[in-house]
């Protein structure tokens, strides 16, 4: 128990001395505490237009200026975070919840029919351009959230599957798996109680990759009227909006851009940070 | 290496026999039927019938998943619902604007992405490596769209250098043609710049660190001599795969750039397409695109082969 939360402190007194994790850390919070805080206040109401106030730059009354219709910039990216982590949440947890099994399974029936079927099936997804999927899924089904997140989901499905059955592998040739396997247990229970629990912060680190990509994607959706619909506020589609007034408003283009740019970034420097920081190899060439 | 070749060719084969059989299924399901849709909502109930049948519509499943693949196959890639010409001529016409764009960002990006890995890799560290790891980290998290429109408004808004969009075609000579083709070139490239730049950085370190390198400074040979005589050969191959992979990328994500330039490519095709119920143009193009993605992959794998001499015995 000790020997544990010496670990932990060990990890914190890293975590703290690595400015990149640091910064991530620091922008992701930002960027759900805005989601949060959209669910009991924003400036104005995002939906709310005013046609007197429109087009108007950036000021004191509205931090980052008003769009077409008047509405509150500000505002509507703060709910519009709300859309962008709902679908990447989603869709990334659609990725692990198929695609982990899947590749425990695989690894556990190594070289098995159900093995080659499921690589396959991966190989398969992978041969499409992903967005190109995302669009011909959303035209079947209709645009919308929901959509998005199923088009995004499905792409996460193989990159989960290839990670825990590479990774699994490898921990069934190790020595505490043989020692399970004598003590009778059978490949899925050890699958759960031994491989899952050590590919633990491997998931964590491609989760958050996966989840700044699924960020991306979902904003490449809206923008081409894939994602959600009007009037729910979505980066993607201010985007959108905002190209028609380029010239008059560039502020309208300028601030979701901004928005999806510091999202990414942040998701991708806390995902490379807990890298480093689970990897005692580069932790230790660090300090 | 025959052997390999045939894994190879049968493993892309049956991909692409597969994704024949999702796309023909998946655009089956698209709400919407077109004989309906080209007649117009008062149509004539009869009128429509026939021409579901002159269509094939009214055939089985099977028969009208066969006559696709085989007239494909043969180069025929049936009549377009909405335009009223072969498919194959449509996408013809738009293939010459995709494509080129698809080479021009490759080639962007492969410019971009080499001399700043090298220059990263060599100089570990320093203020040139911390750079290029800093650009490499902003260009992976923007949104090739969002830049696009940061062009604009910066070449063709403000500075008036390009055109915000469109394309004069062939015709007006190269030069105009690649000019209209530049922002959104450029749009593409960064963000795969941006990784190749990285992987190009780490595997050329990986090589760094390996034996034969340490014996080529033994033996007298200086830093720089190393890089470029020993280890930058070795290092190119993941980057070769990468470049490979990118191909697919920029030709897929080519899609919303072409609608930010308005430029009548491949991916205004499908969209105008899948509005309009075009399933047979929907069809034909997504799996042209997968077909040129198994493909590039497909060369990847056999240069790769080529490159390293490895692969081949272990397939053996």
């Amino acid at each position: 128990m000790s020997g544990h939360s010496q670990q932990e402190t060990g990890f914190i007194r890293a975590a703290l001395g690595h400015p990149a994790f640091l910064a991530g850390l620091l922008l992701t919070a930002l960027f759900v505490a805005a989601a949060l805080v959209s669910f009991v206040w924003t400036p104005f109401d995002p939906e709310k237009m005013q046609i007197a106030a429109k087009l108007k730059g950036p000021s004191t009354e509205h931090w980052f200026g008003t769009d077409h219709f008047g509405r509150d910039v500000f505002s509507m990216l703060m709910v519009g975070a709300r859309v962008s982590i709902a679908v990447a949440f989603v869709a990334v947890g659609i990725g692990i919840g198929f695609g982990v099994p899947l590749g425990l399974y695989a690894a556990a029936n190594r070289n098995s029919l159900i093995d080659e079927i499921v690589m396959r099936g991966n190989d398969l997804i992978f041969a499409f351009p992903s967005l190109l999927l995302a669009i011909l899924i959303t035209a079947v089904f209709g645009p919308g959230a929901i959509n998005a997140i199923i088009a995004i989901g499905i792409f996460n499905i193989p990159v989960f599957a290839r990670l825990s059955r590479g990774a699994a592998l490898s921990l069934w040739t190790r020595e505490f798996i043989l020692a399970a396997r004598v003590a009778g247990k059978g490949a899925a229970r050890i699958s759960v109680e031994h491989i899952l629990p050590n590919l633990m912060n491997l998931l964590i680190v491609q989760g958050t990759i996966q989840f700044s990509l699924a960020v991306l994607a979902e904003a490449g959706l809206a923008y081409v009227g894939l994602g959600a619909q009007p009037p729910t506020p979505s980066w993607g589609r201010m985007l959108a909006e905002a190209q028609t007034f380029i010239s008059l408003a560039p502020h309208m283009a300028l601030f979701p851009g901004l928005a999806i740019v510091l999202t990414v970034l942040g998701l991708n420097l806390l995902g490379d940070g807990l890298r480093d920081l689970h990897d005692p190899r580069i932790r230790r060439s660090r300090g | 290496m025959t052997l390999y070749l045939l894994r190879r060719l049968l493993a892309l084969m049956l991909t692409l026999i597969a994704a024949s059989i999702v796309v023909f299924l998946v655009t089956e399901i698209i709400p919407g039927d077109p004989a309906s849709f080209m007649m117009g909502i008062n149509a004539d109930p009869q009128a429509v019938a026939a021409l579901r049948s002159e269509l094939g519509l009214d055939q089985p499943l099977v028969t009208r998943y066969l006559a696709w693949v085989i007239g494909m196959v043969q180069g025929d890639f049936g009549l377009s619902y909405t335009y009223k010409v072969p498919v194959s001529e449509l996408v013809g016409d738009r293939i010459l604007i995709s494509l080129p764009l698809t080479l021009y960002a490759l080639l962007l990006s492969t410019l971009i992405a080499f001399p700043a890995g090298v220059v990263a890799a060599a100089r570990r560290n320093t203020a040139a490596d911390f750079a290029v790891i800093g650009a490499t980290q902003l260009g992976v998290a923007i949104p090739n769209f969002w830049f696009a429109m940061l062009l604009v408004l910066a070449f063709a808004v403000n500075l008036q250098w390009f055109s915000a969009g469109g394309f004069p075609g062939w015709d007006a000579g190269f030069l105009e043609a690649m000019k209209a083709l530049t922002l959104p070139a450029i749009a593409l490239a960064l963000p795969q710049a941006s990784i190749l730049a990285r992987v190009m950085r780490s595997s050329l370190l990986d090589t760094l660190d390996e034996d034969f390198v340490r014996t080529a400074r033994a033996k007298g040979l200086t830093r720089s001599q190393t890089l470029w005589r020993h280890a930058l050969r070795n290092a190119l191959i993941p980057v070769l795969t990468i470049v490979g992979l990118q191909f697919s990328f920029l030709l897929a994500g080519g899609i919303i750039i072409e609608n930010v330039f308005y430029l009548p490519g491949l991916g205004r095709l499908v969209f105008q397409a899948i509005t309009q119920r075009d399933l047979i143009v929907v069809r034909s193009v997504i799996i042209l695109l997968v077909f040129a993605v198994v493909a590039v992959t497909f060369l990847v794998d056999i240069a790769y082969a080529v490159a390293d001499p490895r692969l081949r015995r272990r397939a053996r």
